[in-house]
């Protein structure tokens, strides 16, 4: 018998994905790395952030080089710090043929990058009238969360530990009480260093994981999608196998039948 | 007779950068003048968002402020 490994899918707006792997495009070597590593990573979501073309020079596009049949893009409103410019930056990727599942963010602070929510909240609203599947980057809190089900996400994202920091799940309660109070998939955006902290993220069941700097700033950073590869999907299996109960007291796994007695 | 520069040059910003446009008059002509070759990109004029299906119709004026974006790496 083979062994049905992974039970469902994971849904976003009107897709299935068979990957609960999103990864991002920035900061790799080249091109040509950027490729081999999304490759390898099996993700068929990527998320690109969208900025002005520098006049010029005709640089080559990070879409010359990913497969647009293979992959979902997930345009994102990084370095946004209003409403209106996640907006409009949400608008434009629409008109450049990337789709209409966007992940919104609008930063708050500069240090921490932690996400100006209410500006989220409205931007979300007012995208979501207009069409968009929208996927925000939030905190971790759980009325918000809500608020931004009600209005219609298609998800919510909330970061387990600041942007690029990879200091790993860091509010793992808090992540829990999340995915007790929504039916949206909730994906952790944000926070991961390294593959233990992927599967943490996948055991406590989350429906998704999307990481990009403790792919791309790794040391051989091709090894590292493999190993987030497997660490999402080790994750995933753990979780719908159901863990044992944490006890305080040793419980032997060997009977007490049968032992020799001296 | 004196050249009439206005007539000749048109003044944009084009991603904050001040240029003067030669010959083009609508918005699919300022592609080609600038010859803009990512396979997918998208333009605002006056940071209101054009779509394709309208670049040959919407016409550009002294002053314009332009936008065109594509996608780049990027995560979060």
């Amino acid at each position: 018998m083979i062994m049905n490994t992974q039970k469902e899918f994971m849904k976003i707006g009107d897709k299935t994905f068979k990957s609960r792997l999103i990864v991002g495009t920035g900061k790799y070597k080249s091109f040509d790395e950027t490729r081999q590593a999304i490759e390898i990573s099996g993700a068929e979501m990527v998320t690109v952030a969208v900025r002005r073309i520098e006049l010029d020079k005709n640089k080559d596009s990070i879409l010359n080089h990913l497969d647009p049949k293979k992959y979902t893009f997930l345009p994102n409103t990084a370095g946004c710090y209003t409403l209106k410019e996640a907006v409009m930056t949400c608008e434009l990727a629409r008109e450049a043929g990337l789709g209409n599942i966007v992940k919104v963010e609008v930063i708050g602070d500069e240090k921490t990058l932690f996400p100006d929510n209410e500006a989220t909240l409205e931007a979300s609203k007012l995208l979501i009238k207009d069409g968009f599947h929208v996927l925000p980057y939030c905190t971790d809190d759980v009325v918000l969360c809500k608020k931004l089900e009600d209005i219609g996400c298609a998800a919510v994202m909330p970061l387990a530990a600041p942007i690029g920091s990879g200091l790993g799940i860091r509010n793992p309660y808090n992540i829990k009480l999340i995915l007790e109070a929504v039916s949206i998939p909730v994906i952790i955006d944000a926070g991961v260093g390294t593959a233990s902290d992927a599967s943490r993220a996948m055991e406590l069941g989350v429906s998704g994981i999307l990481m990009n700097t403790a792919i791309a700033g790794a040391k051989d950073p091709l090894k590292m999608s493999l190993a987030m590869k497997m660490a999402v999907e080790c994750g995933r299996m753990a979780y719908e196998a159901g863990r044992i109960p944490k006890k305080l007291y040793a419980s032997a796994s060997s009977p007490l039948d049968g032992l020799i007695e001296l | 007779m004196s050249l009439n520069f206005r007539e000749i040059f048109l003044k944009l910003t084009i991603n904050g950068e001040d240029r003067k446009i030669l010959k083009s008059k609508n918005l699919e002509d300022l592609i080609r003048e600038l010859d803009i070759q990512a396979p997918n990109f998208a333009m605002a004029l006056n940071q209101q968002v054009v779509p394709k299906s309208k670049y040959a119709t919407t016409p550009i004026q002294e002053n314009d402020e332009v936008e065109i974006v594509h996608a780049v790496g990027g995560g979060i």
